[in-house]
């Protein structure tokens, strides 16, 4: 059994900003499709200003949320709670909340400002203001040049851009992002990355972001929540999340781990020829055959002529190089620095050792 | 066969030799399918402006030999024309409207909601097609009531059902092309309504298949002839049959000339269509 944990969310820097986005919280969120169950139970708190993203596998009903929140779908049970004020039931057009879709969503009739202008027209804003408004914008996402473009005339990245204006132009109580780098190549996404992040941060707008990309979840988040079949297993702070997996299954979804099989002795676990306090709480860990779960900087390598580990591959990463360190018949991810690593050649037989303070343990995963 | 080398094209030697592209077979091939497109396209010219040729000829012919105009001046004063041309423009906008008032949110509908039902859907508007007209007209007849029955608005009716397979598949290809999901959403997130989102969003972005279906249904209103003429009404095609003209050749001269004016509405349509996208395309190559 998970035990799924979660961070209070005035404790992230989000916290600290001039909260001028609206809280929000999913009350035990269900909703099923047929015989399949995408959100089930799902419960969050969102704070004022701050940017959480819904991290996990295909269908583990990240999106079902992000669109129950946006009025697209309706739960079965359940609230949606914006500003305190129960929304389950208002239609999305009436929930003030700005969306920036996976795929390119601008209107193709219309150009880059009537695009950023449609939510300001639609509100009855006058021409002049309206425009103003919409241009100012688009300088903001650095399309001061594009104003008069027709999304087929755009690229990616700027339609994104463009999309992303348009959202901000109503000023909405909560900016809700549906995967909207997923189609972009990775240097553009890098880059839209960072400024969506940085203006995020100066609006300081209630942010929701659906991602399956750790990297963008990690880099961008103030805390993410990690999902799986429509439930939350961990709420908390990128770096926490990473360092503390409150889960094996965030354990092994979120970043790198290698499993290794364990012996449980007490609080601890002899893993490797060598006993390890056990991570998290002790009554919640499972009895019979157990696998620690090791990030690549939790091993390291020695090379002896008589060690138990062969080398397998090597992956060069930069600074540090990525080797993998076959044991026993398990395969062993381990990060050594790169400038240490020319005597780890493939065949190379080396001892690995476990580094870490503590192991998060698991029961062994079944074969598929 | 070159390279570019600082801005001089040099001939790569080794290919000096070889054949000119133009003499390859690929090229040879593209060349008799130039030829085959072009003899085709020769012959279907030929099918539709041989009879339309001798249309012209026979209406504008005089008897004593040589061609006259004067057919064209008797148009307007043949009895019972302008008010055939009349109801059949009257018929054709209130099928249209009627037509697209209709079938517009049905197939949104149909694309958002009900996908699945999307083949039925085809099958569906096919029947118009399958069941013949004198079927309607009788049915029809027999089924409106009384009011309705004396009324030229009956026509319109039966004619909205008449244009719905070409309309459907018009429209049904126009949102075919649409991401329309997405567009629906995010026009609802900024707060528009349904109705707005469809006026606003939808509709521009269907232009082309709308005008093509209006188009088709126009064509279709000033050609058809069974259902008018077993309902008593005499519209264009009606009153070409069987206007008591001394003159048979002003009839032929109408058909023709209704002919034209649908090839040449179907063209300006289409090339108006067109301007609007080169523009766009245009406008962007002068910003860039």
């Amino acid at each position: 059994m998970t035990v799924a944990t979660t961070d209070s969310p005035t404790a992230t820097n989000a916290g600290r900003l001039a909260a001028r986005g609206a809280p929000v919280v999913f009350d035990n969120l269900t909703r099923r499709y047929g015989a399949t169950t995408a959100l089930d139970g799902l419960s969050l708190e969102i704070a004022p200003g701050e940017l959480v993203a819904l991290l996990g596998p295909s269908g583990c009903g990240k999106t079902t949320a992000l669109r129950v929140l946006a009025g697209f779908e309706r739960p079965d049970l359940g609230r949606v709670l914006v500003d305190g004020i129960d929304v389950s039931h208002v239609p999305a057009q009436r929930r003030d909340m700005g969306m920036v879709f996976q795929s390119y969503s601008l209107f193709p009739n219309m150009n880059a400002r009537d695009n950023v202008a449609f939510g300001l027209q639609i509100r009855h804003q006058r021409a002049a203001p309206r425009r103003a408004k919409a241009t100012e914008l688009l300088e903001l996402v650095g399309l001061a040049e594009h104003v008069t473009k027709y999304p087929h005339q755009l690229s990616g990245g700027q339609q994104q851009r463009v999309a992303l204006a348009r959202a901000l132009a109503i000023e909405p109580r909560v900016l809700l992002l549906d995967e909207p780098l997923s189609a972009l190549d990775a240097k553009v996404r890098a880059e839209l990355r960072d400024q969506i992040r940085a203006l995020q941060q100066r609006l300081a707008i209630t942010t929701v972001f659906v991602t399956h990309d750790q990297e963008e979840a990690m880099s961008m988040a103030d805390r993410v929540c990690v999902m799986f079949q429509g439930r939350v297993e961990q709420v908390a702070a990128p770096s926490v999340l990473y360092c503390q997996p409150a889960t094996p299954f965030v354990g092994q979804f979120v970043g790198v781990s290698s499993r290794v099989p364990v012996t449980r002795r007490g609080d601890r676990a002899e893993v490797l020829g060598r006993e390890v306090p056990i991570r998290g709480d002790l009554n919640s860990v499972p009895t019979g055959d157990l696998e620690a779960l090791l990030r690549p900087e939790d091993l390291d390598v020695v090379v002896n002529p008589n060690g138990l580990g062969v080398v397998t591959h090597r992956s060069f990463l930069g600074a540090t190089t990525r080797v993998g360190v076959g044991v026993a018949g398990t395969n062993l991810l381990v990060d050594v620095r790169s400038a240490h690593a020319d005597e780890l050649d493939l065949g190379t037989r080396v001892d690995v050792r476990v580094i870490a303070r503590d192991v998060l343990v698991a029961t062994p995963r079944r074969a598929t | 066969m070159a390279s570019l080398e600082f801005g001089t094209l040099v001939a790569d030697p080794s290919t000096i030799d070889q054949p000119f592209e133009s003499d390859t077979p690929v090229t040879r091939r593209r060349r008799r399918i130039r030829w085959g497109r072009g003899v085709i396209l020769f012959l279907a010219a030929l099918y539709f402006i041989v009879p339309f040729y001798a249309s012209m000829a026979f209406s504008l012919q005089k008897p004593t030999g040589g061609f006259s105009l004067t057919p064209l001046t008797q148009i307007a004063s043949a009895p019972g024309f302008l008010s055939a041309l009349w109801l059949s423009t009257q018929l054709a906008v209130i099928t249209m409207v009627l037509v697209v008032l209709l079938m517009v949110p049905t197939v949104i509908y149909v694309h958002l909601r009900m996908p699945r039902f999307r083949r039925v859907m085809e099958v569906i508007t096919i029947l118009p097609i399958i069941i013949p007209p004198i079927a309607y007209s009788v049915g029809v007849l027999e089924s409106a009531p009384a009011w309705l029955r004396s009324s030229q608005y009956l026509l319109a009716i039966v004619y909205v059902i008449l244009a719905m397979p070409y309309v459907y598949r018009s429209l049904d290809s126009g949102l075919g092309a649409l991401d329309l999901k997405t567009l629906v959403e995010a026009s609802r997130s900024l707060g528009s309504s349904w109705v707005s989102t469809i006026w606003r969003v939808l509709v521009p972005n269907l232009r082309s298949a709308l005008m093509s279906a209006s188009v088709l249904t126009i064509a279709l209103v000033f050609g058809e002839f069974t259902i008018a003429n077993v309902d008593n009404w005499t519209t264009i095609p009606v009153w070409i049959y069987l206007a008591p003209t001394d003159n048979p050749r002003v009839n032929t001269l109408v058909a023709m000339i209704a002919l034209l004016a649908t090839c040449l509405v179907l063209t300006l349509i289409v090339s108006l269509d067109r301007s609007v996208t080169y523009n766009t395309d245009a406008d962007s190559r002068r910003k860039q």
